[in-house]
């Protein structure tokens, strides 16, 4: 299978790679996916005091596509507010990694990571979690 | 050292130049058609493929009339299990194969079952071997024929041959086995083995692709197969078609080589896949060899690198080519059925990587690819949500996933 040249950029240069500290208030921790499935991604969001997100980490088992989406992921999400980060979606992972259709469900799955990284954030905070309940 | 390094030798294999050499004036000056009985053309051809057929039946301890030439093992496969089925019909309907036979006897199988085949599909054990007793339990009165592979192309674990043998004739069942993996690579020989029917094919074996061939027992039993395709009545009868007499000189010059070379040739392909796996297993924890060791082709190595997507892996590890059991390598989207039979869980399947050590692959070449994989293996770990939690003591199959 060919892999478009941004796939390959973030495989070989993840960026963000790593865990932050998961009983820290101030960050989210988003688990999805299973090993029988072949992908499972940890992504994680800091927030401060603003309310922006300002720092993004993940470590990813699964494909080429899973790795490249979930690292262009963290680098979407850093500096943007909560809210906005609600708002992104796979298609932009998709349009901007050239995914084929067979791996959409690699985008599909970041954005499922980073909703629920949220949703532990709000939890945490005791915002209410309206994200949450969004599974595919 | 030239890359990429190809390790996929259990997908194909180069063709060898001394085959080529063999074959090159069967293309242009000696393009005669074997079924020519009148001219020197046809008579050269002729020669050419009778001594073919000796070269192959001198492979597995055969006989030359007992060959029959085919497009390659999917023909052969698919012409020994229909071919028996059809001309054993008042016998019965029952065949026996097992669950991690290559999909060219499986699928044989499941169009039979359309046609009124009952076909039983033995599990296999966690070594990747078939449990003799299981298969003798499986024999019935209306059992015509077993289909076991002599070697599989995945894990290289290799059948009690012999003794499948010995359990069919007791019981009068014709026995089939797809040789394709081991035919060339160890000692294979119909009587020894008690084997009515076997398949090979010539890309394996440093011959060319698009050609094959079909073992058929001549005596004690006669076995018959009833053709697949109608036309010349070439092959005594059982598959019509103009020979393709540079292919079969091809198949022919392979089966040569492979029988005079095989001794020394797999005790260096042996010591390559060693060195391959204890690179792996001192350099990496968390690494499990799939199949029996014992029972094993000397150059396959099938190794689940834990907590690594097998894709990732290969991405990483593009100069060297070697094939993965895992679901994103496949049209499917399934981890490699041969893998689950094993009662491999789906995790270990998809980080599951084959290696096929050939007659071609230097030590440096071995060398250069373990250090690869070796570093590759090692990044993506510290990608691995998984492998991170290992190491902090969780256990993955007590977690709850939130599978999608």
């Amino acid at each position: 299978m060919a892999y478009s040249n941004k796939v390959l950029d973030h495989y070989n240069n993840p960026r963000n790679v790593g865990s932050l500290d998961k009983s820290d208030p101030n960050v989210g921790t988003g688990m999805v996916g299973a090993p029988e499935c072949g992908d499972v991604m940890k992504l994680q969001i800091k927030v401060n005091g603003a309310g922006i997100i300002e720092d993004a980490k993940f470590k990813t088992f699964g494909c080429g596509s899973a790795i490249a989406s979930s690292s262009l992921a963290t680098e979407m999400l850093k500096g943007k507010t909560v809210d906005e980060a609600l708002a992104i979606r796979n298609t932009e992972l998709v349009s901007e990694l050239s995914l084929p259709p067979v791996k959409i469900h690699c985008s599909v799955l970041a954005e499922d990571a980073i909703k629920a990284a949220i949703a532990d954030y709000k939890k945490k905070t005791g915002a209410p979690a309206e994200a949450a309940a969004q599974v595919h | 050292m030239k890359l990429p390094v190809y390790l996929d030798n259990h997908a194909t294999t180069p063709l060898d130049p001394r085959v080529l050499q063999a074959m090159l004036p069967y293309f242009t000056e000696k393009f005669g058609n074997a079924a020519s009985r009148n001219h020197s053309f046809g008579w050269e051809a002729e020669e050419a493929v009778e001594k073919a057929r000796k070269q192959i039946a001198d492979l597995i301890g055969a006989h030359p009339k007992e060959i029959i030439f085919t497009s390659g093992a999917t023909e052969s496969n698919n012409l020994a299990i229909k071919g028996v089925f059809q001309m054993y019909a008042e016998k019965g309907n029952h065949i026996i194969t097992a669950a991690t036979e290559h999909k060219a006897v499986l699928d044989t199988c499941k169009h039979l079952e359309q046609e009124g085949a009952r076909v039983t599909y033995l599990p296999l054990k966690g070594d990747g071997l078939i449990d003799l007793d299981m298969l003798r339990e499986a024999i019935t009165d209306k059992t015509i024929l077993v289909s076991i592979m002599y070697a599989n192309n995945e894990i290289g674990v290799v059948q009690p041959v012999a003794e499948i043998g010995r359990i069919c004739k007791e019981r009068g069942v014709l026995f089939h086995t797809d040789a394709v993996q081991a035919a060339g690579k160890i000692p294979v020989d119909v009587n020894r083995d008690g084997v009515h029917l076997l398949s090979l094919s010539g890309h394996k074996i440093y011959g060319p692709k698009g050609v094959g061939a079909l073992y058929v027992r001549r005596k004690g039993p006669r076995v018959q197969v009833t053709a697949q395709m109608d036309g010349g009545g070439h092959e005594r009868g059982m598959r019509s078609g103009t020979l393709n007499v540079p292919g079969i000189v091809g198949l022919g010059e392979a089966c040569e080589i492979a029988r005079l070379e095989m001794d020394q040739e797999m005790a260096r392909a042996g010591e390559l896949r060693d060195y391959l796996k204890n690179r792996f297993l001192t350099e990496l924890d968390e690494v499990f060899i799939n199949g029996s060791m014992e029972h094993r082709l000397p150059h396959n190595l099938n190794i689940s690198f834990a907590y690594v997507e097998g894709e990732s892996l290969l991405m990483g590890i593009n100069d060297i080519a070697v094939s993965s059991g895992s679901a994103c390598t496949s049209a499917t989207l399934e981890p490699s059925y041969v893998l689950k039979a094993l009662g491999l869980g789906d995790d270990l399947a998809h980080t599951s990587i084959r290696f096929g050590i050939g007659r071609f692959n230097t030590r440096e070449e071995v060398e250069y690819s373990a250090n690869r994989l070796i570093e590759v293996v090692k990044k993506l770990r510290e990608l691995s949500p998984l492998y991170e939690m290992v190491k902090e003591g969780i256990d993955l199959s007590k977690v709850q996933w939130t599978a999608h």
